[in-house]
């Protein structure tokens, strides 16, 4: 086996940065006691909106902007459903994905086989000349260091701030905050908003980086393997990593032990990613008071000031 | 599709009378796509066969498509609903939907069925494909010229007779012209996927790999061949917007004649029951124009095997031909029968791996 451990972890950073984006968006989101299921049809705006943005004017960066406003748009109308009509969560977020699936198509029905602005490396002072660690760390896009500057920008948030205090505490339970004087609508709303614009910036890392082209339903799914990732990390910020990373990692490993002729069934490699997801998840939830305790109380129920 | 429905039944009522009545006897022509239509590969190039049919008939026809239906149980009820909204005449545009096919024509004797690349036959279905492997020959032989590094990845869907067909029709061709060329196939285990499919091209470009040719449906492949300056192939489609210095060239379906003379037998009433399996000659299978790249030597070959291939003058499988395991399949001269091809599951000698089950 020549497998080349070194392009095997630069090439994982980039396939784990779309749902990491996404999952660090919904993990915010449950906190505060909303269950979002529409990440992916936020992703795919966010695919398309940024696209546009960025091939009209040739800015990656703008096009990531774009993404993240347009997922932050889509995601008003879901809030709108939940937090003010208490329309079932559920049912909202599924409505929301095909929403987005079908808004994308139309959106992108000119910008099929057009090349995006190619997003340039960071500059790290010549440390991707470094062997070994230049490559996998000092080799990569902005949006993969923002993605995980937004971790750790979310565990200081909900770890050490009164807005991270007052965002749990809407998430565990919604009436007590709501007595203390908390507006839990609108700190709600502003979380599934946030949400969005991550899920959107994460959609826009597949349409100009990872893949990068604009296709009609492209995300094929990415946006539930981030909603899988948050219950994964049972809700805390640094697992995401661990867990985005852990199933971009099986999925080019297995690929890669493909295209080496590595001799073990195909269909085993092929299920990998999501076997370990499902074993991890599993595992995750065998203690159910630990489980239980984590996932934020109010999640999923609809909040209103009369009750 | 709707707005379609409103703005032919708002023509109809125009031209009065007689216009409602023709929109009576129009025909109703389904199709269900396992892609959505932009994948600007497979299901793209049904749709413009879908397209060309509205365009034949005008407003003696009107079509309906359900796009991105997953192979399996949905589909049924996809297909279900089409019967039931007065299709006279459903294409099924995916191996998956071989079973689901069957049993909606069972229950719908009246309603004509097309299903696309399967085997399974009945009164009501039809089944159609095309020699996709002559295509593939003509890439292979392209591709057994081009490579450098000798190595030429192939990003595989599901392992079913059709894509393992694709797969040793290529290698043939390719071996011919350069021995020492070497295959690395990966399955993606999905028709569509974008990022899975760049994924695969990344990592079979990772083991060495300077050509990729596909089996899955979108042109993410080729896009990444172009960003790291390999070579590609368009599958299904031209895809040479994606990949203007990357692709070589391509094969092209093209679904519009047959979808055409289908819909017009339907209106004729002598719609029957058949097995269609059309190639180069006939035209359902096109090889895109070639690369400048590609020196004009091989052009010239490479145009000979696609016109030997046209007139029959030669085979995609012809012998001496062995079976992986090195057991004898093809005697020297000897070529396939469309019995084995429709049902082939093994690779020939020379292909490193296994078949997945």
């Amino acid at each position: 086996m020549d497998i080349s451990i070194v392009s095997l972890l630069a090439t994982l950073i980039v396939a784990a940065t779309p749902i990491l984006l996404a999952a660090t968006g919904e993990l915010i989101v449950e906190k505060s006691g909303v269950l979002n299921l529409g990440v992916e049809g936020m992703m795919i705006i966010g695919a398309i909106c940024g696209f546009i943005a960025a091939v009209n004017t040739d800015s990656p960066l703008i096009g990531f902007i774009v993404a993240a406003l347009a997922g932050a748009a889509l995601s008003l109308l879901f809030a709108v459903l939940t937090q003010y009509l208490l329309a079932n969560q559920v049912a909202s977020g599924l409505a929301l994905t095909l929403f987005g699936l079908g808004l994308s198509a139309l959106l992108g029905h000119r910008y099929s086989g057009i090349r995006p602005p190619s997003s340039p490396k960071m500059e790290w002072f010549g440390m991707a000349e470094l062997p070994v660690v230049g490559p996998i760390f000092f080799n990569h896009d902005m949006m993969v260091y923002f993605s995980i500057f937004l971790v750790l920008m979310v565990w200081v948030f909900l770890k050490f701030t009164r807005g991270g205090l007052v965002l749990r505490a809407v998430g565990e339970n919604h009436d007590a905050a709501h007595a203390l004087g908390y507006k839990v609508i609108r700190i709600r709303i502003l979380a599934i908003m946030f949400g969005g614009a991550c899920a959107g910036m994460g959609g826009a890392y597949l349409s100009l980086v990872r893949v990068p082209q604009w296709t009609e339903g492209m995300t094929a799914g990415a946006g539930w393997i981030a909603l899988a990732i948050v219950v994964f990390a049972s809700w805390k910020p640094w697992r995401l990593i661990l867990g985005a990373y852990l199933f971009g990692g099986v999925t080019i490993l297995q690929l890669n032990l493909q295209a080496n002729g590595f001799d073990m069934p195909v269909s085993y490699l092929s299920m990998a990613p999501y076997l370990v997801t499902i074993v991890v998840l599993v595992i995750m939830s065998s203690d159910r008071t630990r489980a239980s305790l984590n996932a934020p109380a109010s999640l999923g129920k609809i909040f209103h000031a009369s009750s | 599709m709707k707005l379609l429905k409103t703005l032919m039944t708002g023509a109809a009522l125009v031209v009065g009378l007689g216009g409602m009545a023709q929109a009576e006897d129009k025909t109703k022509v389904g199709f269900v796509y396992v892609g959505p239509v932009g994948d600007f590969g497979w299901s793209y190039e049904h749709n413009e066969g879908r397209k060309a049919v509205e365009e034949a008939f005008g407003d003696k026809v009107e079509t309906m498509f359900v796009e991105s239906v997953p192979e399996g149980a949905d589909s049924e009820r996809v297909m279900t609903q089409m019967a039931l909204d007065g299709a006279d005449l459903i294409f099924t545009t995916s191996f998956g939907y071989m079973d689901p096919t069957i049993n909606v024509a069972k229950k719908f004797p009246n309603v004509k069925f097309e299903h696309a690349t399967g085997y399974k036959q009945a009164d009501n279905v039809s089944i159609y494909s095309a020699r996709f492997y002559e295509g593939r020959s003509v890439i292979g032989h392209i591709a057994g010229h081009m490579t450098k590094s000798n190595t030429i990845g192939y990003i595989a869907s599901f392992p079913i007779p059709e894509v393992i067909r694709g797969i040793n029709a290529a290698y043939i061709a390719a071996k011919k012209v350069n021995p020492d060329v070497k295959l690395k196939i990966v399955w993606a285990y999905t028709w569509f996927d974008p990022a899975k499919e760049a994924d695969a091209a990344t990592a079979l470009i990772e083991q060495g790999a300077d050509i990729i040719m596909q089996h899955t449906d979108s042109p993410a492949a080729m896009t990444i061949a172009e960003e790291k300056g390999m070579y590609a192939f368009g599958q299904a489609s031209d895809m040479k917007q994606f990949g203007p210095k990357a692709r070589l060239s391509s094969i092209i379906d093209d679904w519009a004649p047959y979808y055409i003379a289908r819909t017009q037998a339907v209106m004729d009433g002598t719609w029957e029951s058949t097995s269609t399996w059309d190639g180069i000659k006939e035209g359902m299978v096109g090889i895109g124009d070639f690369s400048n790249d590609i020196p004009a030597s091989v052009q010239a070959s490479a145009t000979a095997l696609k016109e030997a291939l046209m007139s029959g003058a030669t085979h995609s499988f012809t012998g001496p031909v062995n079976k992986q395991d090195g057991s004898a399949w093809l005697a020297s001269g000897e070529t396939a029968d469309d019995g084995t091809l429709a049902g082939m599951n093994f690779y020939v000698e020379g292909i490193e791996g296994e078949v997945p089950n």
